[in-house]
């Protein structure tokens, strides 16, 4: 299983909170939506998805292709 | 697209909801999801009981068995669910406003009989749907549109409250410590009797604008930084203890439950004793 990061930014009402308490600064919010900067930084830890009060970001677990 | 916690625990054709950018309430509706989540617990088996206001659209959003009721009477609804199905897990998620002042007598009462429910208070402090009016848990000196110079009123802790009143399980929670306040809304609802959950919830729009605290993101800011631990709210001296945020639980006890005390009536009477 691989973890990937996925942004609906229909849901997303630009409010920052992701952002702000990413600790890798992997987000930014750009025209009032969240907006993946920084992908490769990404750990994976699930923060953004935990505070998101919109639920427009979160951690999708994908099965590895065999 | 949502995540699979949220297509399996909300409607989502619902979402997004109405709540404000920042609103605490969607953190705390999550807090719920996943509560329910790790425990396993059947759907169908939870009843989603709420009154009026920002908080109690969480039962058109969750998709349990839900009721969304008049202003202040969720737990005396849900009381009534508890007494006619005591299968069910019944949840109330209710407001600052809907819990402790128009529901204020049915949240004493429900306490005092350890009915087996629990309340989770989404309290943001103001009375957000109607416009940021203070609540009774709107510090004093705060402002709100009907306390333009300030509020004189001394608020309620509602968990403080609830204890006092006999809830057998009370906690406090914030919209910040999501990962804490997911393990305490669970131990609720694990609880045999009458569980409360106060959670310290953010209102940017209104109490955060009338009170100058800045954005939702300032605001959960400030959470980070004046939360302090039951443990450690205990040991401190009332001045300093005042204005910070309370994380943990405060009160387990295993007094009797009020519909397994009912039962054992009706079974009594069955066997003509």
């Amino acid at each position: 299983m691989t973890k990937r990061l996925v942004v609906d930014p229909s849901w997303c009402k630009g409010c920052g909170i992701c952002a702000e308490f990413c600790p890798k600064k992997v987000l930014k919010i750009v025209k009032e939506k969240v907006t993946v900067v920084n992908p490769d930084d990404c750990i994976k830890c699930g923060l953004c998805e935990l505070r998101c009060p919109d639920y427009a970001i979160y951690i999708e677990e994908v099965r590895d292709e065999e | 697209m949502a995540s699979e916690l949220i297509t399996k625990y909300m409607r989502e054709e619902h979402l997004p909801h109405i709540w404000c950018p920042g609103c605490g309430h969607g953190i705390l509706m999550r807090d719920v999801a996943q509560a329910v989540k790790n425990l396993g617990i059947d759907q169908e088996k939870v009843c989603l009981v709420s009154g009026i206001g920002c908080a109690s659209r969480a039962a058109g959003y969750m998709d349990f068995q839900t009721m969304h009721t008049t202003h202040g009477r969720a737990i005396a609804f849900a009381t009534g669910v508890k007494m006619a199905r005591p299968d069910l897990e019944v949840i109330v998620i209710a407001g600052d406003g809907d819990c402790a002042a128009i529901g204020g007598n049915h949240l004493i009462h429900a306490a005092r009989r350890n009915i087996g429910i629990t309340v989770i208070v989404f309290n943001n402090d103001i009375y957000g749907m109607t416009g940021g009016q203070y609540s009774p848990t709107t510090p004093t000196g705060e402002f709100g549109t009907t306390a333009p110079y300030g509020n004189i009123d001394r608020p309620f802790d509602i968990a403080v409250l609830a204890a006092a009143a006999g809830a057998s399980y009370v906690a406090k929670g914030t919209a910040y410590h999501a990962t804490q306040t997911i393990k305490l809304i669970e131990n609720g609802i694990k609880h045999k009797g009458f569980a409360l959950i106060d959670c310290a919830g953010i209102c940017a729009t209104y109490y955060g604008r009338k009170n100058k605290k800045g954005s939702a993101v300032d605001m959960m800011k400030f959470q980070r930084d004046n939360t302090i631990t039951v443990e450690q709210a205990k040991s401190l001296p009332r001045e300093e203890r005042e204005g910070k945020f309370i994380l943990g639980k405060l009160v387990e006890n295993d007094f009797p439950e009020f519909t397994d005390e009912y039962q054992k009536i009706i079974d009594r009477l069955k066997e003509g004793k």
